[in-house]
């Protein structure tokens, strides 16, 4: 067991499987001898060469691209989009070519391949920084979406989407690579080191896809979140004392909606969080999942806190993330309804 | 090292690894990748050697309706001004003719205050008074110049390296260092990351983060000026590493078929974050050379020679005002600083490049040249570094009495729920008062 970062944890897991798999290639911008703007790759290049790790030119539609045609192949790349927000170029080859190849070939290619992207605000990146895609890809048959919230599951869960069989969009919220989030920008920064999903095995491990976490167990209300809104919403519950259920999904498509619909029947209230924009979000589909799931068992109307439907800004940073004041006002709606 | 062209381990049957085994023994070897490295890293030695520095003045002025089958020496070849005894010399330095004292220290003074900006606001960062800064050391030459030579009402397209362009188009010190610390003087009300930049009457486009997409963009308000017969013109700017972007490509091609008034510009200046310019160009051997296949006329300048960037910049303008349609230029210059305040570009290149690079700095040969002609003395340039100096620290303080993040005069948050569209949506409004205003 050894005391990572989530970066290092994504690192250890390409590691592992550039180790164990030879069809299994990373590449991306600035990712092969830099190690990519987020680290995330250092070292690898120059352990695996680069036939297994390289840079491209600055256009993701080719990085996906190429990926599709390795994966085609029978080869597992992992490749890495600098930032969420530059996916677009790739949106054509990631949701109408990498999630149908199975399908319209009727199984004779198939795109085993992991397209990774830091996602989500809390760095001032402004609005080409910070954006929280998720369900632009959850909105599309044939992919797998996930979103880990601590080094332990990244590790875990991003072997698992190198080894499955289908393309996976693997989102990193870039505001807890070095350590948890509690949504006050002012608070102390903790590392990961300090918390015990640090602790990562340096071996292979893999975290199903399609299960979720509970982080807390509760009996008042079911909280439903993912990525960094995970520790904001832990520590808001540990501030309110509201003796809440938090579920990290940690798999948002295919959706572990048995432990969703275990846990609602048992408080009988919800509240669903994300800091994508809020129509259409992915919290609407969890609030219709729910409401279809356990309709008997609500005592109150489903509370949502999801960012503002603006574009993401930057000096406003704080006033648009969906901080503790807001996710507490609706634990407390939840909670009176 | 994995072999990967063999099968690989969990795909395939024994009857497909046959197959993949006589195809390879029938044909013998195996195809191998090319992974194109820079001429050094780190632990290396600068090495400039590949790079070839043609002599200047040797390079013909083409007539402004040259079509792309006559552009090729102009393309692979790099047009130059300034000999080595900063003389202007060659058809370029003729195509600009006898030149004032005083156009010429305008650029000296121009390039100065862009390197005095850059150099107080990259302190700023590092005081945290704002969340980042990228500067443009180096490259000074070509926005300078560039504007300078651009119309009112021409329109600049620009990537977030062209802070330049604002500079020679005077844009208020107040408005641009406004936008660097989000605060209320900032036009664009602290939406965008600094150095994201919008000035339309400036032509200054709103700057995107995401690379290439203003290059088609340019394309189109070519168009549109000439369907509207505005007489104007617009400029693309796209960096060596995003001409990789699809929209580079698309804007070549476009501007190749409808011949709109355009000014397509590259800057390369080698570096794209850590990765060297050869993963964008493979096995081109002239970003200007590429245009040429889309049957664009382009050329390759010194972007450290300031007349060679006026003469160019002078030339295309007046071939895309006059209608003979699109140029490319490609500006071969170097990116002396960090990419970005987020960058450590020691990580990746040798420390000594900046000052390894062949083509020097814009600033140092031009002062070079004005001395060389009698109108600048060694003197009058550090007095005027120093009251350059003076003037832009002078606004930064104003400015920054206006806010900073160290000492934050928050613009209302409500502002983000502004210009969203031209009027608000009723579910904006709830949002809105949602959030207490």
């Amino acid at each position: 067991m050894a005391r990572m970062t989530m970066i290092e944890a994504l690192r250890s897991a390409m590691d592992v499987k550039l180790g164990d798999d030879p069809s299994v290639i990373v590449f991306g911008e600035d990712v092969g001898y830099f190690g990519g703007v987020f680290r995330c790759t250092a070292g690898l290049q120059a352990r695996y060469g680069e036939e297994r790790v390289f840079d491209t030119p600055i256009n993701e539609s080719a990085i996906v691209g190429m990926a599709v045609g390795m994966a085609a192949q029978g080869m597992r790349p992992c490749v890495e989009i600098q930032f969420a927000d530059y996916v677009f170029p790739a949106y054509d080859q990631i949701t109408q070519e990498a999630a149908r190849l199975r399908h319209r070939s009727n199984g004779q290619f198939t795109c085993p391949l992991v397209v990774r992207m830091p996602t989500g605000g809390g760095i001032f990146g402004g609005q080409t920084h910070s954006q929280s895609p998720e369900a632009l890809f959850t909105h599309v048959a044939g992919l797998k979406v996930v979103i880990p919230s601590n080094p332990y599951d990244a590790k875990g869960l991003l072997i698992a989407a190198i080894e499955d069989p289908d393309p996976v969009i693997f989102l990193e919220p870039k505001r807890i690579y070095n350590g948890p989030f509690a949504g006050d920008p002012h608070g102390k920064s903790v590392p990961w080191s300090a918390h015990p999903a640090g602790d990562v095995p340096e071996e292979h491990y893999s975290i199903p896809l399609g299960k979720a976490a509970i982080r807390r167990q509760g009996s008042a209300v079911t909280v439903l979140a993912y990525g960094t809104m995970v520790h904001v919403a832990e520590a808001t519950v540990e501030q309110t004392g509201i003796d809440a259920e938090i579920i990290d999904l940690r798999t948002l498509l295919p959706l572990d909606l048995d432990t969703i619909r275990a846990s609602v029947a048992k408080t009988g209230r919800c509240v669903v969080i994300h800091e994508a924009t809020r129509t259409s979000g992915f919290g609407a589909e969890l609030i219709a999942e729910v409401q279809e799931a356990c309709f008997w068992h609500l005592r109150a109307p489903i509370q949502r806190v999801a960012g503002w439907d603006a574009p993401y800004p930057h000096a406003q940073e704080w006033d648009y993330f969906p901080g503790p004041d807001r996710i507490a006002r609706a634990l407390q709606q939840a909670m009176e309804a | 090292m994995a072999d990967i062209s063999s099968t690989p381990q969990d795909s395939g049957s024994s009857s497909r690894r046959d197959e993949t085994a006589t195809m390879s023994s029938r044909q013998g070897t195996r195809a191998r990748l090319q992974f194109p490295h820079p001429p050094a890293r780190p632990d290396q030695k600068a090495d400039f050697s590949a790079i070839v520095v043609p002599e200047a003045g040797i390079l013909p002025v083409p007539p402004l309706d040259i079509d792309a089958s006559g552009c090729r020496e102009l393309a692979v070849g790099m047009v130059r001004v300034l000999d080595k005894n900063n003389r202007p010399v060659g058809p370029w330095a003729d195509y600009l003719g006898d030149l004032s004292a005083d156009r010429l220290r305008l650029g000296l003074r121009d390039m100065l205050k862009m390197r005095a900006i850059d150099r107080r606001m990259l302190n700023a960062q590092r005081q945290g008074k704002t969340s980042f800064y990228l500067q443009c050391t180096g490259e000074e030459a070509i926005g300078c110049c560039f504007q300078r030579e651009l119309s009112q009402g021409d329109m600049n397209f620009p990537t977030y390296r062209q802070q330049t362009l604002l500079v020679a188009a005077d844009y208020p010190l107040e408005q641009l260092m406004g936008q660097l610390y989000s605060n209320e003087l900032d036009p664009l009300k602290g939406r965008q990351l600094p150095i994201m930049h919008s000035a339309r009457d400036y032509g200054f486009f709103s700057i995107s983060g995401n690379l290439g997409t203003q290059y088609v963009q340019a394309v189109g308000w070519a168009m549109a000026a000439a369907l509207t017969g505005t007489g104007k013109i617009a400029a693309g700017w796209i960096g060596d590493g995003a001409t990789a972007s699809n929209d580079f490509h698309s804007a070549l091609l476009t501007a190749s078929v409808y011949m709109p008034p355009v000014v397509l510009n590259v800057v390369n200046n080698q570096w794209a974050i850590s990765t060297y310019t050869g993963i964008a160009a493979g096995k081109s051997e002239t970003y200007a050379a590429r245009a040429l296949g889309y049957g664009i006329p382009a050329l390759r300048v010194d972007g450290n020679d300031y007349l060679a960037v006026m003469a160019v910049s002078r030339w295309a303008i007046e071939r895309a005002r006059q209608g003979h349609g699109p140029v490319l230029i490609e500006w071969f210059t170097y990116r002396a600083a960090a990419h970005s305040t987020s960058d450590d570009p020691s990580a990746y290149r040798p420390r000594d490049e900046a000052r390894a690079w062949p083509l020097g700095d814009p600033i140092d040969r031009l002062k070079a040249h004005l001395i060389a002609r009698g109108d600048w003395s060694e003197e009058r340039h550090v007095q005027a570094e120093a009251e350059i100096l003076d003037e832009v620290t002078a606004v930064q303080k104003a400015v920054e009495a206006h806010g900073t993040f160290v000492d934050p005069q928050p613009i209302s948050p409500a502002e983000i729920f502004l210009n969203v569209y031209a009027d608000m949506p009723e579910h904006l409004r709830r949002q809105r008062q949602e959030m207490g205003y």
